[in-house]
């Protein structure tokens, strides 16, 4: 599936309410809990504002989320305004009731690093696997920090940060590149696609030729977010700056697509992951006769 | 291509022509098997501890090591003590009001969260809902004779009893707590050598609480050795100069004023905090330096300095004056007096920042602290017309301090009350005046009302007006660490203010002394 909203804020605004609709309808409980995969950087920024408010108005309820990071730098002090525990504190955990046991970030100061990633994975299949993985994309089509290159079929692991990464990451770190991290712990591209679903953000021009990639040529190591093709329950959400790259028959097709499903099916008849129960009331389906036509006299 | 299985080898050459900058040569590949090595040194600004060793999840309760990052030395949070989290607020931090944050307290300390969430796995165990008031730091004032019927000096000369005392002197710190004032220096004016070592001992620091009330942090002793011209409402039978300097000084005050080594935590166990002085009279200017390094903070106050004097006096290490405008020389263009310090361009710029102003754009420096001392104003626009205030305040804006100088009538309605053996009436519009004359006694002022009125004498921001009452006394102190800020570390002494009526009147909802509520209605 793919959801073309206007801009920024109404991707953030269409990620976070399907989330929350997510976890509502899951009903999590404290044995049966919600796995929620987050990712950082500044695509969902804007989505974990949104969901905060939520929280705030009472309509959600982290008490039963469990959250698995995507990444984290090696090496980085974990409370360096830079590093993701920091990102993920500041933007989510501090405003939200998530219970701090709940909470799975990969240490990147761990002693054994391969230790670290093998005890994560393991957390993850302890918590009965993820539900919903959220995910951005970067300039080069990689999901987390799986580079190009990386095996679509890798767990969670040491990588070696892309030059273009580090130069990407360079204006959090006041543009010096010799200050930001080389190495990063990530979860595999195999590791998200096994969770249950994935959704990935995808806003502005510059991500424009990986998404154009990731939709619609093949399957490849060069843009990682293509083994989403791969996933039964694979979600993309892209603003309309993002599908500059794409054809101008794919965007239609999938506009068409929501089109459909909100005036001829009807919206309610939807499920929230788009399985379809019913379809609207239509004369000819059910061979009523008594609608007036043309023809009868 | 998986990275989980390299060889240790000779680097693999790369020839992107792109990357013409990227070169191997002094890196080394970054193997995944064994302990990890690092392709290049990673160089922060932080200290070079880059791998703490966290203390592992599975034993939250464990005796944690403290890990140092960002140079700050601290505990980890004690797991077991009750944990607060203030939401719903706005917060005064760094001059600024930070929307969308919160603040956590535990042990009367205000706490960085992120080590109770990501080590101890503790989440908050009260959250007080602040309803969208703005928390500021507890205030502080440097100057307070009495209140409520008591006066230090008085209480100290009639004879009364230490269990008396100590009785008085918590009736009044438990009564300043509805003003917002978490901690202040109780004031003794010049008295005889027996007062001193009558009540100086009482007035030793001692911590806050809802029980003892707002914090002490020392005794301001104002006198005797002033001029007997800027006396006020002091009894002239006790002032003197100091002939034999330093001498003189100890054998009036007694061995609260003498050395003493400061304990593991920084303190000083003496009542002595800060000395008003006339650096004009015998033996007073040669004192400044002994008394500074005693770790006093000495300030200029009732005296008739000139304008040299008063500017040798600041040189000396004095870094305060005493109720500027009061009891001292009147501004004159060709003589402007010690208020004339304010605009003084060529004092020696002081190496250390502490107990000195912050640099503003009047200051000599725009990064070196400011060689002008701090200045107390007492704005209950009685003691100063209201634009003397604003023009002291714009030409040092980082050195004002404001403070009350109340009086045993602080808190009670208009009446005959006595200050330091004389009688004071208070008059309708709560000016005190001693009997009979119109020289000012003092004032019945609160520090909220002072913040309120300095907005509205000077046109400054709430924030600028709160600050002059926390963190420019928490600076001249030398306690900016651990009062006058809402930083981390920190005393929890809040104040919750409803400003939405205007900065001008703000009004004090709720207080905390160390973590713990006041009940406002009980006070």
């Amino acid at each position: 599936r793919l959801i073309i909203r206007q801009d920024y804020d109404e991707v953030s605004g269409y990620v976070a309410s399907y989330v929350k609709e997510r976890i509502n309808q899951f009903a999590p409980t404290p044995d049966h809990p919600f796995v929620l995969g987050c990712p950082t950087g500044s695509s969902p920024i804007g989505t974990y504002r949104k969901l905060v408010e939520y929280y705030k108005r009472g309509e959600l309820s982290f008490q039963n989320v469990v959250t698995f990071n995507m990444d984290e730098y090696v090496g980085l002090p974990r409370d360096h305004p830079e590093s993701y525990h920091s990102f993920m504190w500041n933007n989510v955990f501090k405003h939200v009731d998530i219970k701090p046991e709940n909470v799975h970030i990969l240490n990147g100061n761990a002693p054994d690093l391969d230790e670290e990633c093998r005890k994560f994975e393991q957390d993850i299949a302890d918590a009965g696997g993820i539900e919903l993985f959220m995910g951005g994309i970067g300039p080069d089509g990689h999901i987390a920090f799986n580079e190009p290159g990386s095996s679509l079929t890798s767990r969670t692991r040491v990588k070696t940060l892309a030059y273009e990464t580090i130069i990407a990451n360079a204006r959090f770190f006041e543009g010096d590149i010799t200050k930001v991290p080389k190495l990063a712990l990530t979860v595999g591209v195999g590791t998200v696609m096994d969770a249950r679903e994935v959704c990935v953000l995808i806003t502005g021009a510059h991500k424009a030729l990986a998404l154009a990639k990731c939709i619609e040529e093949g399957v490849n190591h060069m843009w990682t977010v293509s083994a989403i093709q791969m996933h039964p329950k694979g979600l993309v959400v892209c603003d309309e700056d993002a599908t500059l790259e794409l054809h101008v028959k794919t965007v239609k097709y999938f506009k068409s697509i929501e089109h459909v499903q909100n005036i001829l099916v009807g919206r309610e008849n939807v499920g929230l992951q788009g399985g379809v129960k019913a379809v609207k009331h239509n004369p000819h389906l059910n061979g009523d006769d008594t609608t007036e036509s043309v023809l009868s006299e | 291509m998986s990275s989980t299985e390299i060889k240790p080898s000779a680097p693999p050459r790369f020839t992107f022509p792109l990357y013409k900058h990227y070169s191997l040569k002094n890196q080394e590949v970054a193997y995944a098997d064994g302990a990890p090595s690092l392709s290049s040194p990673i160089k922060t600004r932080f200290p070079p501890n880059v791998f703490p060793i966290l203390p592992s999840p599975t034993s939250p309760g464990s005796p944690a090591t403290p890990t140092t990052s960002f140079g700050l030395s601290r505990q980890l949070p004690d797991p077991h003590a009750k944990i607060y989290k203030v939401v719903n607020c706005r917060l005064l931090q760094d001059h600024k009001i930070v929307e969308n944050s919160y603040l956590w307290f535990q042990n009367g300390r205000i706490i960085k969260p992120e080590d109770l969430f990501f080590t101890s796995y503790r989440e908050p165990d009260e959250i007080i809902d602040a309803k969208g008031l703005l928390i500021a730091p507890g205030f502080i004032d440097l100057q307070i004779n009495g209140a409520f019927g008591v006066d230090f000096t008085t209480d100290a000369e009639s004879g009364k009893s230490d269990e008396e005392l100590v009785k008085d002197i918590e009736k009044v710190s438990r009564g300043l707590l509805k003003y917002g004032c978490t901690s202040y220096l109780p004031t003794v004016v010049s008295s005889k050598t027996g007062v001193y070592h009558k009540a100086l001992p009482l007035l030793r620091p001692r911590p806050g609480s809802v029980l003892a009330g707002a914090e002490i942090l020392g005794a301001h002793i104002e006198g005797p050795f002033i001029a007997e011209g800027k006396k006020g409402a002091h009894n002239p039978n006790v002032l003197s100069a100091a002939p034999r300097g330093i001498t003189d000084l100890d054998a009036r005050y007694g061995p609260e004023l003498a050395f003493k080594k400061p304990d593991a935590r920084g303190d000083i166990e003496r009542a002595v905090r800060l000395i008003t002085i006339a650096p004009e009279l015998e033996g007073l200017l040669e004192a400044v330096p002994e008394l500074v390094s005693r770790g006093i903070t000495v300030s200029i106050g009732h005296s008739e300095a000139r304008i040299a004097d008063a500017e040798a006096a600041v040189a000396k290490g004095t870094t305060f004056i005493t109720h500027l405008f009061n009891a001292m020389q009147a501004f004159h263009h060709r003589d402007p007096g010690i208020i004339g310090v304010l605009g003084s361009t060529h004092l020696p710029i002081p190496i250390s920042h502490k107990h000195h102003p912050s640099p503003s754009i009047t200051s000599p420096s725009p990064t070196k602290p400011d060689p002008r001392p701090f200045y107390g104003l007492i704005c209950d626009g009685v003691h100063c017309h209201p634009n003397s205030v604003k023009i002291a305040y714009y030409s040092h804006p980082r050195g004002a301090i404001l403070v009350t100088d109340a009086l045993s009538s602080m808190g009670l309605p208009p009446g005959t009350y006595s200050l330091a053996g004389r009688t004071i009436i208070v008059d309708d519009k709560l000016g005190a005046y001693i009997e009979g004359t119109t020289t000012l006694a003092g004032s019945t002022i609160t520090i909220d009302a002072c913040v309120r009125n300095f907005v509205r004498f000077t046109g400054c921001s709430l924030v600028e007006a709160i600050d002059a009452a926390t963190i420019h006394p928490a600076k001249l102190l030398g306690i900016e660490k651990r009062k006058g800020a809402l930083r981390i570390g920190a005393d929890a002494d809040l104040v919750f203010l409803d400003d939405s009526q205007g900065p001008e009147n703000i009004v004090v909802s709720r207080v905390f002394v160390r973590g713990e509520e006041v009940d406002l209605k009980a006070c």
